[in-house]
């Protein structure tokens, strides 16, 4: 019977080799953000990566936690593909800054909306697309500029990655994920647009007990599965929360 | 005497500009705080990017405790409540309803703004980076975008100029600039002065303006109930 669950999350990211592209699914504040996944990776210890994530981590917004940072603080990225890469605060500038200021990352900004957009492009298998979003402003630099209806509009290419890691709430066996509040953000689009995607989820249950209605991101994105088994300690209310129960 | 707007007047003053059934994004800083004075009975549908709609308040400092999840944040990674007729999505539909021109109000920050709405509003004046996240797409695709600003910089500059000195967040944008001394609108014949905090005169605020500004015909004091 087709079983993605992997024991730990040390050998589901074991075999990522230097050099390869990862996207991360993050946005303000860890949920959403595989944490043990990036963890593993740090350990495992690939370098000269290039990461495609909605920070550069470690930006402070609220809670001060480990999520893509440790990556950079370890010197395992070359290249990052972002739309918010800096701290908020001058006086607490992230790894990440320090690195791309002094030229040992090299920084891609998007804006957010082109940056999942050609996410999506990615994992449907299109290879670019029109967007009016920076036309007009630094985003132009060196694009295809077209007019639609009177309005300027760039050319912007699919992103596509050899890894995905993506935070989910619940998994099946046979890989079909349904995700949680403001946990989905980036990771249904990116579970679409990687050789192999790995999610790290709370609970996995068993294949026919997620209701087909449901399921945000369907099986055959999804390669490998980790569940949590350790509490990362965050404020969450799954017994409560209203919107839990609809799975 | 002329006093300046705080920054939570320039949030009731632009909480006058949404309307019952609005889809609106607020941005980090005092657009967030516009929800805070949103009239009882209008019922406004937020947008947040990281893929959520018509969520409720934001949780006070004592709810935290009890309340917080953190699966239920805003865009600025702040917790909300939940509320009946939410919605969750993935990034790439939060962009398709932005891009697709499905929001009505953007509120967003601003570091200059010119007289045509050309808005700069990403990179961080003195630092040579910047954050550009999802301000680009809203200021681009939103059928009105507000801006919301202290009138002029730390050190008294104007922060509405002729030509943006920053990289453009995006051009010809702006629909309307609420500072705490003036509300302003972005014409095709340019800024037109609408209203001005209390002891202001329009030379007063032309000073610290440097495209020149039209008196509105019904100009007025600030109103902010």
């Amino acid at each position: 019977m087709l079983n993605k669950v992997f024991e730990s999350f040390d050998a589901a990211v074991a075999d990522i080799p230097d050099g390869a592209t990862i996207m991360i699914g993050n946005f303000a504040g860890p949920g959403g953000t595989p944490f043990y996944l990036i963890q593993a990776l740090r350990r495992q210890g690939a370098r000269n990566l290039t990461i495609v994530a909605n920070t550069a981590g470690g930006i402070g917004l609220t809670l001060d936690y480990d999520d893509h940072r440790i990556l950079f603080q370890n010197k395992q990225v070359k290249k990052v593909i972002a739309s918010f890469p800096f701290s908020t605060s001058a006086s607490k500038p992230t790894e990440a800054e320090k690195q791309i200021l002094s030229g040992e990352v090299e920084l891609e900004i998007v804006p957010q909306g082109t940056l999942s957009e050609r996410i999506r492009a990615g994992g449907a298998g299109i290879p670019a697309f029109y967007t009016p979003t920076g036309a007009g402003t630094i985003m132009e630099q060196g694009k295809e500029r077209r007019i639609f209806d009177g309005r300027p509009c760039l050319l912007e290419h699919a992103l596509k990655a050899d890894y995905a890691f993506v935070r989910a709430y619940k998994a099946d066996r046979a890989g079909n994920l349904v995700y949680r509040g403001t946990q989905r953000q980036f990771n249904p689009i990116m579970a679409t647009a990687a050789k192999t995607t790995i999610a790290e989820v709370d609970e996995t249950v068993e294949t026919g007990h997620l209701d087909p209605e449901a399921i945000v991101t369907p099986g055959i994105f999804v390669n490998r599965i980790v569940q949590i088994t350790q509490d990362p300690g965050f404020r969450r209310h799954l017994e409560n929360s209203f919107w839990a129960k609809r799975e | 005497m002329k006093e300046r707007l705080s920054r939570e007047a320039i949030a009731m003053r632009i909480a006058k500009e949404l309307f019952d059934g609005a889809v609106v994004n607020l941005g980090i800083g005092i657009p967030t705080m516009v929800s805070s004075f949103v009239p009882e009975g209008m019922t406004i549908i937020y947008h947040s990017e990281n893929g959520m709609l018509g969520f409720g308040s934001v949780l006070s400092a004592d709810e935290v405790e009890e309340k917080a999840d953190i699966d239920l944040v805003n865009a600025g990674g702040q917790y909300v409540r939940p509320k009946p007729g939410m919605s969750f999505f993935h990034h790439a539909d939060s962009f398709a309803m932005v891009r697709g021109g499905h929001l009505d109000v953007a509120v967003l920050g601003a570091i200059e703004v010119t007289d045509c709405g050309d808005l700069a509003n990403w990179m961080f004046p003195g630092r040579g980076v910047g954050n550009i996240g999802g301000g680009m797409d809203l200021a681009f695709n939103t059928k009105k975008v507000i801006v919301a600003m202290e009138h002029t910089t730390k050190d008294g500059r104007p922060k509405i100029v002729k030509k943006c000195c920053v990289p453009l967040t995006a051009e010809r944008c702006v629909d309307l600039i609420v500072t705490d001394i003036a509300v302003i609108d972005v014409t095709y014949q340019g800024l037109v002065l609408k209203e001005y905090a209390p002891g202001w005169t329009v030379d007063d605020i032309q000073a610290l303006t440097e495209p020149e500004l039209k008196a509105a015909p019904d100009l007025k004091e600030i109103e902010l109930l």
